[in-house]
């Protein structure tokens, strides 16, 4: 008797492929899970605009500070000729906080000596960018400093 | 009575293990004598320095306390409240230091005798892995303590991935666990460094030491085809690199004792990064560049030209056997002499440079 070889075999790949893609999809539905787990979230920042920076009694002519606007710092500037300017402290490098030099008369980042002047714009180093420059509103001996 | 009931367990034991394939392995290696010989002896250094990583890992992991609130205070705890907290911190430091450091000289000393030629080119391959790994134990591990300087260390570390085009953003907040350096970050880097890269290292360990037990030990081609002489590896090598772990370990222990690892300040998100920051010494090298290269290099950022660079010289540095042809005809390969002997002196002056600016 002749064996019917044609469907024993058309059926074992039928079964292969069933346990081919049985085995893909069972890698899929865990590792699919396991990779999302590993991606943070987006956090949603608060939408804060405007904050209190500092005091103008808190700030001498030729000195800076760091405030905290939302979860970022900011650099708040005295310049010698006694106008207060407020910036991103996030160097436009590699993300290090920058910090006001007295010596210097302007912005300086340690991490990489990226330089910036009293406008923010990078003039030395390795920063390709200006910091982002912030609005400033001093109501009595209040700093408020807002975006944009 | 005492060596025969020895006998008598080992023979248990191989009646139900078959241990008899290993120990006449161990009887037959051999170590071929020649003038490049003390070169054999780091990496076996590296991986005492690794086991001495692991123990004392394991016991600072009873008291670290990951979190923004309690990591740098537990560190401190260690070091000031626990007995002999400060010994163990301050080995674990020093080894890690001294192990990053003695591997660079294994792998540039394999890399210029040229034994990632063929058959062992999947040794090489599995060294380079455990070399990035380790940089990955370094990296990860500096944050831990949650000090000034890590935190901003971490933080142009991550934005160093964070240029590299297309996969950049992606794997920066990978790394951090969200745009930003903080507890989060903390919290993975620690996930990193006392699970997945442990895991990966002990697996990537295991290929490279089976594949040198496989292969046995090269020989350089300059002495290649010469009668060498040769000791048993048990016993003889390996009492001498024994007498190397000593060595190593007195020096550890004096290290560790006479200039314990400094602890730092706390780290502040909200503060100005500290003037003389440096990442630690074997990052140095890729600091420097990353301070040296312009704003821009024509219309692309410097930075990013910088991290590219850097990336395709490790690609290089894990394929070289499968580039170096010649090596692997058993030929003469100055270019390849030339490119390693160019890398070890830019990272050494890039390294020197670092400290002095």
């Amino acid at each position: 008797m002749e064996q019917p070889i044609r469907p024993v075999k058309g059926r074992r790949r039928f079964v292969n492929f069933l346990l081919g893609t049985s085995i893909g999809g069972t890698l899929i539905s865990v590792l699919y899970p396991v990779l999302r787990f590993l991606i943070p979230p987006e956090v949603v920042e608060s939408a804060q605009s405007n904050v209190l920076a500092g005091r103008v009694s808190e700030l001498r002519p030729n000195s800076g500070m760091i405030f905290k606007f939302g979860s970022q710092p900011g650099i708040l500037i005295k310049t010698p000729a006694g106008e207060i300017r407020a910036f991103s402290a996030t160097c436009a490098h590699l993300q290090c906080t920058v910090q006001y030099r007295d010596d210097l008369h302007h912005v300086w980042c340690a991490c990489h000596n990226g330089h910036y002047d009293l406008n923010g714009k990078n003039i030395s180093g390795p920063p390709p960018r200006p910091l982002e420059q912030y609005a400033v509103n001093v109501r009595g001996d209040e700093i408020f400093v807002s975006k944009g | 009575m005492k060596l025969v009931r020895v006998n008598g367990i080992y023979d248990w034991l191989d009646d139900r293990l078959g241990l008899e394939p290993l120990a006449a392995h161990a009887r037959e290696k051999v170590v071929p004598l020649h003038r490049h010989s003390i070169w054999y002896y780091f990496g076996g250094m590296t991986l005492f320095l690794f086991g001495v990583q692991v123990l004392t890992g394991i016991l600072l992991l009873l008291y670290y306390r990951p979190g923004e609130d309690t990591a740098f205070e537990s560190v401190q705890f260690i070091i000031a409240d626990v007995p002999f907290g400060w010994l163990i911190r301050s080995i674990h430091s020093w080894s890690a230091n001294l192990m990053i450091a003695i591997l660079f000289i294994h792998m540039f000393s394999v890399y210029l005798l040229k034994a990632y030629r063929s058959p062992r080119e999947l040794t090489w391959v599995s060294g380079t892995l455990m070399f990035f790994i380790v940089l990955g134990f370094g990296f990860s591990g500096y944050l831990l303590p949650w000090n000034k300087l890590a935190f901003f260390a971490t933080k142009v570390g991550t934005e160093v991935t964070g240029v590299v085009p297309v996969v950049g953003h992606f794997s920066a907040r990978l790394l951090r666990g969200g745009d930003y350096v903080n507890g989060a970050t903390l919290t993975r880097f620690y996930g990193l460094h006392i699970s997945i890269l442990p895991l990966a290292a002990f697996g990537v360990l295991f290929v490279h030491l089976l594949l040198i037990q496989r292969m046995g030990m090269s020989v350089p081609r300059s002495v290649e085809g010469q009668q060498l002489k040769t000791v048993k590896f048990v016993p003889n090598f390996a009492l001498r690199d024994l007498m190397g772990w000593l060595v190593i370990l007195a020096l550890l222990a004096t290290l560790a004792t006479l200039f314990p690892w400094e602890l730092g300040e706390k780290a502040d998100p909200f503060a100005s990064a500290p003037a003389g920051i440096k990442p630690e010494w074997f990052f140095i090298f890729m600091f420097q560049t990353l301070k040296f290269l312009p704003a821009k290099i024509g219309p692309v950022d410097g930075e990013v030209l910088g991290v590219v660079a850097f990336g395709v010289a490790a690609l290089f540095w894990l394929l070289v056997p499968f580039l170096d042809r010649k090596s692997a005809r058993g030929e003469k390969s100055p270019v390849f002499t030339l490119i390693g002997v160019i890398a070890l002196l830019y990272i050494t002056v890039m390294t020197v440079i670092g400290y002095l600016t």
